[in-house]
């Protein structure tokens, strides 16, 4: 039998390499058998915690822990948005508290320095966020892994230290005050069950669009350049575009979330919105769980429980806990908070195969040079 | 008038010239099989081919049969989404599947250019986005029996085995409706069962119209189907063919085998 080996020559990469030890994009539609099943159960999932979400003013008045929650929802808002960007995407920014800010001072400004209705300035506030999300997003999303990290983080400094520098028009470290509230229908919004019910409808409203993505023309596409950008432009998808498209509505739903702020602390400070919020929120994603939205939720509820259970807003301290549940979860909840509960019930499998072969180096055919005529 | 004209491609990684001024036609509803020892510049010639990598010289010149009055575009100036929705699919020699998708989905990214419902549509779960996903999913399955894959579509796609994830990635590269068809190595890790079977996919998606080009190592798959060789060896193009030309071809030999063994034996 003949061989064609002979005129091998050494090394035979191709463009079309494959990163290996990569993490893939989480568990989207794992299971092919009982997905009506699973379908139904997502959305009873998401009614339950909508009614949940929505009534609990009726029963709590405690206007300490109705504050907790409307953190809560605020910090719910940009992890849905990382979630989608970095689960979905496979693309990490590092520089998200950015457009909280930009949304936070957005609001701030437009509406007590040019006297703008709160609503048209949360709206405006996000159509600049989204404006500079392209215009960040356009060069950056062309790097990869560490570059993209260091280019949103190398962003997120500018923008806080222009929010420091500018003080002309952003009152430098002394920030923005008396900033109005929200009104809804002649109702201010500065009453914190009010707030509640809008700020959560607000959250719920992306958190349904979040889980209604995956099984989508455009929610496949993101999980197949997270995959492989190579395979995915094969298939006549604007790698370029799809990933720009989900970095502008990321930036979008953090700069909501950061007028919401505003316009319910009603002052606001640059220091808030530094390069530690964007590690924590990047970090809330990934403890909840990349796999499944619902990670989002699971992870902005630790984000802002953490921190009132271990003495009070001690970042640093946050910061340390964080970082050690990021590491136990990476070793021990590959799906992260939101897939614990059915793994600790013994519901799937000790590793997802995936996970598993993934650590092992990504299968490469042994394509013997065998010539079988 | 040839669907695909290469001419005078070259492309230099560094020092090396992975392919050198190689000129070739593929001719409508045709099979032309690529061949060459590792390292000849196959891959390297599909990836210029399919716009994911750019020569530094020469014309890559495609024109879709399937869909008459498209007019004519060079390859090398375009990129791997354009060339796509132009007409071009394709198959890796490495396995690329999305692995975190069933092999249905898998496949539907396939359509992704035939559907427009955007971001918006996904979000609010819009009719459209509806009648796409219910149009897309036929068009998805129609793909995977094309493909010989019909009974495996609720299958997660990373439990296939590797000579059915070959066949995954020619149903994704069909569901795209391309007029040209790259296979790179598809029947590498088949047995000879399936490498028959795999032959007889293939005759059948060029009978449907589908000019397909292809890089095998096997060389009785490729006198099988191929209707043409292209031969390269370090980069250059050094014979073309009939299959029969080409198997008695003393520079081909020489490519694959060296000097000694031309002088020792024939090869069957
Ligand atoms: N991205 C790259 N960077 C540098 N060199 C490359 C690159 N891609 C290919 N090469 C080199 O170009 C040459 C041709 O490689 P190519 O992968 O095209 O060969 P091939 O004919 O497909 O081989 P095989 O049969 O092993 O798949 C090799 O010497 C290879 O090392
Ligand atoms: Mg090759």
């Amino acid at each position: 039998m003949p061989r064609f080996g002979q005129g091998e020559r050494a090394g035979s990469a191709t463009g079309e390499a494959v990163k290996a030890g990569e993490v893939g994009p989480g568990g989207w539609e794992r299971r092919g058998r009982g997905r009506a099943w699973s379908w139904a159960r997502g959305n009873l999932a998401f009614l339950l915690f909508s009614l949940v979400a929505l009534t609990v003013p009726l029963y709590l008045t405690n206007s300490y822990y109705l504050s907790i929650l409307a953190f809560f929802a605020i910090r719910l808002m940009p992890t849905i948005g990382l979630n989608l960007l970095l689960g979905q995407a496979g693309q990490i920014s590092l520089g998200h508290a950015a457009f909280i800010g930009l949304g936070a001072y957005g609001s701030a400004l437009l509406t007590t320095r040019w006297g703008l209705d709160p609503w048209a300035a949360v709206f405006l506030a996000a159509l600049l966020s989204a404006l500079v999300a392209v215009l960040i997003g356009v060069p950056a999303l062309r790097l990869k892994g560490h570059y993209l990290a260091m280019a949103t983080l190398g962003f997120g400094e500018i923008v806080l230290i222009l929010l420091v520098q500018l003080k002309g028009l952003t009152g430098g470290t002394d920030g923005v005050v008396s900033i109005p509230p929200l009104e809804l229908g002649g109702w201010s919004l500065a009453d914190p069950r009010l707030f509640h019910v809008v700020v959560w409808s607000a959250a719920l409203i992306m958190l349904r669009m979040a889980l209604n993505l995956p099984r989508t023309r455009t929610g496949r596409a993101l999980i197949a350049l997270h995959r492989t950008e190579i395979a995915a432009s094969s298939l006549g998808i604007d790698v370029a575009f799809h990933k720009l498209q989900v970095f502008v509505v990321s930036a979008i739903f953090a700069s909501i979330a950061g007028s919401f702020l505003a316009h319910y602390v009603m002052f606001i400070s640059p220091e808030g919105f530094g390069v530690t919020l964007s590690v924590l929120l990047v970090a809330g994603a990934v403890i909840g769980g990349l796999a499944t939205v619902w990670g989002a939720v699971w992870g902005a509820g630790l984000m802002v429980l953490l921190p009132e259970v271990l003495a009070r807003y001690n970042e640093d301290y946050t910061l340390l806990v964080f970082g050690l549940l990021v590491i136990v979860v990476m070793i021990f909840l590959p799906e992260g908070l939101a897939g614990a509960p059915a793994r600790l019930l013994g519901l799937r499998r000790t590793l997802p195969d995936t996970v598993a072969r993934r650590s092992q180096g990504e299968p490469v055919e042994d394509r013997g040079s065998e010539c079988r005529s | 008038m040839p669907v695909l004209r290469v001419e005078g491609v070259t492309r230099r990684f560094g020092g090396v010239t992975a392919v050198k001024e190689v000129s070739f036609q593929v001719h409508e509803a045709q099979i032309k099989a690529l061949i060459g020892p590792n390292g000849a510049g196959k891959t390297t010639l599909f990836n210029l081919v399919s716009a994911i990598d750019r020569p530094d010289d020469g014309r890559i010149l495609f024109r879709n049969p399937i869909r008459t009055g498209d007019a004519q575009i060079d390859l090398a100036r375009t990129s791997p989404h354009r060339a796509s929705r132009a007409g071009i699919g394709r198959t890796f020699q490495h396995s690329q599947i999305f692995e975190e998708l069933s092999v249905l989905d898998n496949v539907k990214v396939g359509r992704h250019a035939h559907g427009r419902a955007g971001l918006f549509s996904a979000f609010l779960t819009l009719p459209r986005q509806r009648r796409e996903e219910a149009a897309a999913e036929e068009a998805a399955r129609r793909a995977l029996q094309r493909a010989g894959l019909g009974d495996k579509t609720e299958i997660e796609a990373d439990s296939l085995p590797l000579g059915e994830r070959h066949l995954l990635e020619i149903a994704r590269a069909l569901a795209t409706e391309p007029g040209l068809l790259l296979l790179d190595e598809p029947a590498a890790g088949l047995n000879n069962e399936e490498t028959e079977r795999l032959a007889e996919t293939v005759r059948r998606i060029r009978d449907d119209g589908v000019t397909v080009l292809l890089v095998e190592h096997d060389m009785g798959f490729v006198m099988e189907v191929s209707d043409e060789v292209v031969v390269l060896d370090y980069g250059e193009k050094i014979a073309e063919g009939s299959p029969l030309m080409i198997r008695s071809n003393p520079e081909v030999i020489r490519a694959y085998l060296g000097e000694d063994y031309l002088a020792e034996e024939e090869p069957r």
